[in-house]
């Protein structure tokens, strides 16, 4: 297996990515990908709270992603990588890398933003970045949980 | 102390709203707890919703689950204060006891709440 889902999501580690999509993926790990979490070891514990011991999580800035993502990729279990910046994503998505597919599952409201979907809101300029991700063919959809419908890009855009 | 706690129920969804409004039909108080969803909120946002919430404190939060978005914040905005504190798991139980007992430091406020939360979970024979 590999990383079988890439998520867009401000709030990180939380239930719906640990038993939402964890559960149905029968995730073993879970990549957090901040680099303010990732400079914080307070932080990281109480992301860490919220997982169960089976599941291993780590944290990275998105220089150490970058250069880990072909070893994540290639690990047999299954992964989910999530970040709260389309940025980091879209770093991840350079240099030959495996993304073919970023889930957005929850950009809250921010000064700038406007509602694109009940838990999507992005800038114009947020926007014009996941049309640029998907210009270079990665599949860019929305859906919080797996059971919801994933929204094509150009749906919510 | 002088001024009584109050408590906040934080929550996915309405299970805040819910708890609150049990306690409220099985006490007749309405005015211990308030109750806060983080429906649409972002970390920051749901920060800024607990601070409102608190208004200043003391106070005690009642959070749904020992991980995600609810902790995450509830234990950011209590860092480092001693008039909040948090427990996680919040049932309706541990809000019953809370609610008579909002003299008291909100440390310890937050164990006898987890204490009395804790004794109401058991498996009785049927």
């Amino acid at each position: 297996m590999t990383i079988a889902l890439y998520r867009l999501d401000d709030r990180l580690i939380h239930g719906q990515v640990v038993v939402g999509w964890g559960k149905p993926l029968n995730a073993s790990f879970i990549v957090l990908v901040d680099d303010v979490v990732r400079s914080s070891a307070w932080e990281q514990e109480l992301y860490r709270m919220g997982v169960p011991a089976e599941i291993e999580v780590v944290f990275a800035s998105t220089a150490e992603a970058a250069e880990r993502l072909p070893e994540w990729e290639r690990d047999p279990r299954v992964g989910i990588l999530v970040s709260a910046e389309i940025d980091t994503l879209a770093a991840l998505a350079v240099d030959g890398h495996q993304i073919s597919r970023v889930n957005v599952g929850g950009l809250h409201h921010r000064p700038g933003r406007t509602e694109r979907l009940r838990y999507v809101y992005l800038s114009d300029a947020e926007a014009a970045k996941l049309k640029a991700l998907a210009a270079k063919g990665v599949e860019v959809t929305a859906q919080d949980v797996p059971t919801a419908h994933a929204v094509p890009l150009k749906d919510f855009t | 102390m002088s001024e009584p706690l109050h408590g906040v129920i934080v929550s996915h969804a309405a299970v805040a709203q819910a708890l609150l409004a049990a306690v409220a039909a099985i006490t007749g108080v309405s005015d211990a707890l308030v109750p806060v969803s983080n429906d649409g909120c972002d970390t920051g946002a749901l920060t800024e919703r607990l601070t409102r919430a608190i208004d200043g404190g003391p106070a005690v939060l009642f959070v749904d689950l020992p991980g995600g978005s609810c902790l995450t914040s509830s234990v950011r905005l209590a860092r480092g204060r001693t008039d909040v504190a948090v427990v996680t798991g919040v049932n309706l139980a541990m809000l019953l006891d809370f609610v008579f007992h909002r003299d008291l430091p909100p440390a310890d406020a937050a164990r006898r709440a987890a204490e009395a939360g804790s004794r109401a979970i058991r498996t009785p024979a049927a």
